[in-house]
């Protein structure tokens, strides 16, 4: 018989390795900017960490959750005061932990899910946004009685040592993204994955399969919440070095689900490129708006065009590749491939045989 | 019938009694009792409307009955839902097609397996050594339903992009990968051409006889109905008007006036 198991396929693991290789030796050695760092690629990597939790409620499971930037709120704040208050805890352990309280919560609103669905649930849903932002306003002990409103965020020591450089930052963001999107992979792949799909394809036919739905939405929800509490807690220590409850507004829970959405919905790398696209598209966007135009157009104009485009490319992708971009990207290889073995060789049909 | 059966049908393992089923006014089912007995492949038949496919929602815990009880290897079974019934050996299939549409073949079948997988999320998440045991054992028992079903050429298609017939053969291949002891088919020929029909009648003998599973099916073609059935309950208005052996039935006035009386 055929071998029939194979998660990961020769192909995929030469993609991590080129990523691997891209992200840890070319981008630190050509990249020595700042602005690079702390502005584009640690944002970058916490939010598609987010993203990949939005996709595993929403792309996966097929709930409609919005309310992304709530948990990230609850993992932001549950740092800080784990830092602060179980210092023995240390920054990773800290780090897990926070994503585990995140969860909870993630367990906690990820129950109407059982009852209602569609837009009543990403209705039911934003109150996790609203819940958490307001108890951490509420509750002065969450922000350890600061009066000021922003509190600034502990430095991250790992092992004794101090990491703040951006570069330092750039490398804790990077190794905690690659071994959760990993982990994701497993998942997306494997059984969990399966029962995901399932549920959000046809919830009755799983329910008689033997898939719990209980069990398997509140498993998303909390894996979910997890994934943007510990992209919540980057976010704040490695890009904003303060922590306030604005900063995990509802806009931000918008701007994870348009990511999740023009990335393409089910997919993990679409999370990636759906991030990148949302955060480069503004720098483009002044770009052109400085260079082409000299300032002749206001910022604030730039900002309104980008909000219209963002929304017109949305429309555009639901209707013609509700898988978004990754897929877009996946059709351009194939396409790419198929050009470039036909110019290689001289007959299309041995090149077609081969594909096959 | 003349050859002799690897697996002899035996005792009474499904009852059905007096299950009366009504959404608001409208009664879909009154008093019906039936029995299916193990290793016999039973027929549920009946104009349309009659009821068919709430029973087999009743005994699949999909919808509530008002009234009456299910009872599975003479064991009662109070608070009936498809999961407990998934757990208890029993599996089916939908009348419209209640497959995974944008999971491929292979994927659609492996989540039959679910009730033979037993690591959980975090054990999948760090790919265990018993994960991938599980998984590989999982994935050679779903291409042995593939390649039974002989639909290996589109194990890896996306089941939405497959035409009606294909689909059906994989909701009964996804049936079979729980390894349940009976499986409920929903219409499994519907819209289906003569040859199609002709396979999949193969295929549920074949079930039946090779795993001695226990058939029960509901059919709209009679003369399918007659050639693979060992016993036929029919059903009108949500009432048993005739059961037994497909010949008892044919012969069976009510049955003739209800519903063959009306064949062309």
């Amino acid at each position: 018989m055929k071998p029939v198991f194979m998660t990961y396929t020769k192909k995929d693991l030469i993609n991590l390795a080129v990523c691997m290789f891209l992200s840890v030796l070319i981008i630190p050695t050509f990249i020595t900017t700042e602005y690079w760092y702390t502005s584009i690629l640690i944002p970058w990597l916490c939010l598609a960490l987010a993203t990949i939790g939005q996709q595993i409620v929403m792309g996966y499971t097929g709930q409609l959750a919005l309310g992304a930037a709530g948990f990230m709120a609850a993992g932001a704040f549950a740092m800080f005061n784990l830092i602060l208050r179980v210092p023995d805890l240390g920054f990773v352990g800290s780090l897990i932990v926070s994503g585990l309280i995140a969860a909870a919560f993630g367990i906690l609103f990820g129950l109407p899910s059982l009852k209602v669905r569609g837009i009543y649930l990403m209705v039911a849903t934003l109150a996790s946004q609203f819940f958490i932002i307001w108890m951490i306003d509420k509750f002065g002990w969450f922000k350890n009685y600061d009066s000021s409103g922003i509190i600034t965020a502990q430095d991250i020591v790992i092992m004794g040592k101090p990491f703040t450089t951006p570069l330092a930052m750039y490398f804790v963001c990077l190794a905690v993204t690659t071994v959760l999107t990993l982990l994701a992979m497993n998942m997306a792949r494997g059984s969990t994955g399966r029962n995901w799909m399932a549920v959000r394809d046809m919830d009755i036919a799983a329910e008689s399969m033997g898939v719990s739905l209980l069990r398997t939405k509140v498993q998303a929800f909390a894996i979910s919440a997890f994934y943007c509490g510990v992209a919540g807690a980057l976010f704040a220590f490695c890009y904003l070095k303060s922590l306030e409850p604005v900063a995990f507004d509802i806009k931000l829970s918008f701007k994870i689900l348009f990511m999740c959405i023009l990335g393409g919905l089910g997919t993990i790398n679409g999370a990636f490129i759906g991030a990148a696209f949302i955060l480069l598209f503004p720098v483009l966007l002044n770009a052109i708006g400085n260079n082409v135009f000299h300032g002749a157009i206001d910022a604030t104009i730039i900002s309104s065009i980008e909000q219209v485009i963002f929304g017109g490319l949305m429309i555009i992708f639901m209707i013609y590749e509700p898988l978004g971009m990754a897929k877009l990207w996946e059709n351009l290889k194939v396409s790419l491939k198929s050009k470039l073995s036909s110019s290689g060789t001289k007959s299309l049909k041995s090149s077609a045989q081969k594909s096959e | 019938m003349a050859y002799e059966r690897k697996f002899k049908i035996g005792k009474p393992i499904l009852e059905v009694n007096n299950i009366s089923l009504s959404f608001g006014g409208v009664k879909a089912i009154t008093d019906t009792s039936f029995n299916v007995l193990e290793h016999e492949v039973r027929a549920i038949i009946g104009p349309n409307g009659a009821g068919k496919s709430s029973m087999l929602n009743c005994i699949n815990g999909i919808y509530k009955p008002q009234q009456g009880t299910v009872s599975f290897r003479g064991q009662q079974i109070p608070n009936i839902t498809p999961n407990i019934m998934a757990q208890m050996g029993l599996s089916r299939t939908f009348q419209n097609l209640a497959l995974f549409k944008r999971m491929s073949v292979l994927d659609n079948i492996l989540v039959g397996r679910k009730l033979h997988t037993k690591t959980n999320f975090l054990e999948v998440a760090l790919q265990l050594p018993k994960v991938k045991k599980e998984e590989k054992l999982n994935r050679e028992r779903s291409e042995e339903i593939i390649s039974f079903l002989e639909i290996e050429d589109i194990k890896d298609t996306p089941v939405g992009k497959l035409p009606y017939g294909l689909q059906k053969k994989v909701e009964l291949g996804r049936a079979l990968a729980t390894d349940s002891t009976i499986i409920l088919l929903d219409e499994p020929m519907a819209g289906m051409n003569v040859e199609e029909k002709r396979d999949m009648c193969r295929f549920i003998l074949k079930v039946n006889d090779e795993l001695g599973t226990t058939m029960v099916l509901i059919e709209h073609d009679m003369g399918v109905v007659m050639d693979i059935s060992d016993r036929v309950v029919v059903l009108d208005y949500g009432k048993v008007i005739g059961d037994g052996t497909p010949d008892e039935v044919r012969s069976n006035q009510k049955v003739i006036d209800a519903y063959l009386g009306v064949e062309h």
